[in-house]
């Protein structure tokens, strides 16, 4: 089984954002970076159906030099080998930029199935593998639990909503974008990191991946970025955690009568 | 030229989501702002008295596919119809609200006539004639104001809640039936029953207290830490998605859109960041106390009660406190 898996590099979770001078984006200077959280269960997924039935495992990235760093994390974890899709023209893509860059890249490599995550944590579309799909006039389904191959068919378990889940089967290649939590995640082991030294990682342009430049206009802009209002006048409690405890209890117990 | 608004309605077991008349409410404002026609556009088999129910709204024309393709959800079966419809009738705007089935579905629908999906918007306004949409982006730390570039059709879909569904006026709408070619080869996707996993062995939603923890607490043996909390106060415990899918807790303590929907007279939130995902779970507690030490975290959005610290001093001490209480 040949795998395709999609992993975006984004600022780490727990980083302070700062809006741009222009305000249409984040500064993204001094920030540090993970791989998006439904990708890293996305790889993980792969690096599972390629030990049970055999293949390859691709791991795919598009983004400035940095992103190399998702990808070698993924070399490390076991992925064979790595695609990194860099030009200045992808700066900014849109979803549909983004996945037409990607279905290029992919289709001329070949694949059984290809992975995204579902939502990026950053731009938070939840498109990307969906479009990817359309574009590759492939077969799709999204927010899937668990993944089954057998004799050119998928079969995956996707979550609906309301705690209810739903086995849907469709012939390969296929496109699949993978919630968090389908798997317990591996870590890179030092002789994993050792071999991914090893491990090609093909840079492809825009003229590479062959992707028609129409497909790269965009058909969405951000205008301004800024901080949400708030829909409730938060009462702030503060002083040591001793003061806090007891300010806190007091207003539970008199103000919000909880007690 | 294109005109108009169209409305995706939604529908399974015999029902219309409740959902799909939030995003009818967004399509009546919007429209008597800008002077637009509503249509809604609902698909089945044997969906008579649902097209009832909608054509009681205050909607221009129902429009109705039946059709045995269309009898349960497929994303190609769907794309196909409404691409089909959306030629035949040409609409200015394709409004939906952004459920997992118009997750599944609507990027790949816009893709297909080369439109953008402008998904999971909050709001919108109308500045000098033109939409402009808002969305969160980072999990909800930041919001953006997103347009669409290019020609109509635009396709919108607004996050749930973010309109009033029970505030939609209500009126007497044409009924109108439309066909769509569909067949077998169309729809690869081949789904099977919709199911439950095992009945959960807690039922949240009874509980009146609720200590609720997330990611903040860094390991599982912290877990501990915020479950004294909980029962000093007598409350229940449950957690974010992260703390399930780790399996530090079992999944059926899980509040949010695939977890329990919960509203208790308190909730207190611990190590939470509050991306909407959670808070569509929790959002109608009584009262709310955050404790998180990033003050611009979300979750402060919607707390009554905020606390900006660590975890790790803040949680004991609340323990010694309640502790106290108790005596
Ligand atoms: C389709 C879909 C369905 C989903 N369903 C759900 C669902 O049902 N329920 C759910 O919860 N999520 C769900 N999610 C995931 C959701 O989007 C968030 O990723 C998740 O809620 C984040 O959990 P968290 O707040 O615990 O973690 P994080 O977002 O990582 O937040 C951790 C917080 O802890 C704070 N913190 C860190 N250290 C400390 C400290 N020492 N003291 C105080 N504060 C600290 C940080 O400032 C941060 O705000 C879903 C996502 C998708 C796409
Ligand atoms: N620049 C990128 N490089 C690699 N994969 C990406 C990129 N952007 C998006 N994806 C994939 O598409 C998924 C959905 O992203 P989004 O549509 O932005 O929410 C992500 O989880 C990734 O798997």
């Amino acid at each position: 089984m040949k795998i395709i898996v999609c992993l975006k590099q984004v600022p780490k979770n727990d980083s302070i954002l700062r809006i741009n001078e222009q305000g249409n984006w984040i500064q993204d200077r001094d920030l540090t970076y993970e791989i998006n959280e439904s990708d890293a269960y996305g790889l993980e997924a792969a690096l599972q159906l390629k030990e049970k039935h055999g293949g390859e495992v691709i791991a795919l990235s598009l983004g400035p030099p940095r992103v190399q760093t998702v990808i070698k994390e993924a070399l490390a974890r076991g992925a064979d080998r790595g695609l990194h899709l860099e030009d200045t023209v992808f700066d900014g893509l849109d979803a549909f930029g983004i996945a037409s860059v990607i279905a290029a890249a992919a289709k001329a490599e070949g694949f059984d199935l290809l992975l995204t995550g579902l939502q990026s944590d950053d731009y938070g579309f939840a498109q990307t593998g969906v479009i990817a799909a359309e574009l590759l006039g492939l077969p799709h389904a999204t927010i899937v639990m668990d993944v089954e191959s057998k004799e050119g068919t998928i079969r995956v378990k996707r979550e609906l909503e309301s705690g209810f889940f739903q086995w849907v089967s469709m012939p390969a290649p296929a496109v699949l974008t993978i919630q968090s939590g389908i798997n317990t995640l591996r870590y890179a082991t030092l002789k994993g990191i050792m071999a991914a030294k090893k491990k090609e990682i093909k840079k492809l342009d825009a003229a590479a991946v062959g992707v028609d430049q129409a497909s790269l206009a965009p058909k969405m802009a951000f205008r301004r970025v800024y901080l949400p209002q708030k829909s409730k006048q938060t009462q702030f409690i503060e002083g040591t955690p001793a003061e806090i405890a007891s300010k806190l209890m007091d207003k539970l117990k008199n103000e919000a009568r909880v007690f | 030229m294109a005109n108009g608004i169209l409305v995706f309605i939604e529908h399974a077991d015999g029902k219309i989501n409740r959902a799909s008349y939030e995003a009818v409410r967004a399509a009546q404002l919007i429209g008597a702002q800008t002077g637009q026609e509503v249509s809604a556009i609902i698909f089945g088999e044997g969906i008579g008295d649902l097209v009832a129910e909608v054509a009681a709204k205050k909607i221009k024309t129902v429009y109705t596919v039946e059709n045995k393709w269309l009898r349960s959800y497929t994303a190609d079966g769907y794309t196909h119809a409404l691409r089909q419809i959306i030629e035949q009738l040409q609409p200015a705007l394709v409004l939906m609200t952004h459920t997992y089935e118009v997750r599944d579905f609507a990027p790949k629908l816009a893709a297909s006539l080369k439109r953008a999906l402008l998904g999971d918007n909050i709001s919108y306004k109308i500045e000098e004639g033109n939409l402009i949409f808002a969305r969160q982006i980072f999990q909800g730390k930041l919001a953006a104001d997103v347009v669409p570039v290019g020609d109509a059709p635009h396709f919108v879909s607004f996050q749930i809640g973010s309109f009033r569904g029970d505030e939609c006026e209500t009126g007497q709408a044409e009924v109108k039936a439309l066909t769509v070619n569909l067949d077998a080869d169309v729809i690869r996707q081949h789904p099977e029953e919709r199911f439950k996993e095992a009945r959960a062995a807690v039922d949240l939603t009874q509980a009146s207290l609720i200590v609720s923890v997330g990611r903040g607490i860094k390991e599982q043996k912290n877990i501990e830490i915020v479950k004294k909390l909980a029962d000093a106060l007598g409350a229940e415990l449950s957690a974010s998605r992260p703390i399930c899918d780790n399996e530090w807790l079992p999944m059926d303590r899980q509040i949010g859109s695939s977890g329990q929907t919960v509203a208790p007279k308190l909730y207190l939130a611990v190590g939470i960041s509050g991306a909407i995902q959670h808070l569509v779970g929790m959002k109608g507690s009584r009262t709310i106390v955050a404790i998180n030490k990033d003050p611009e975290a979300p979750i402060f959005e919607i707390a009554d009660y905020g606390i900006v610290g660590d975890l790790f001093e803040i949680v004991p001490a609340l323990t010694a406190e309640a502790e106290k209480l108790k005596q």
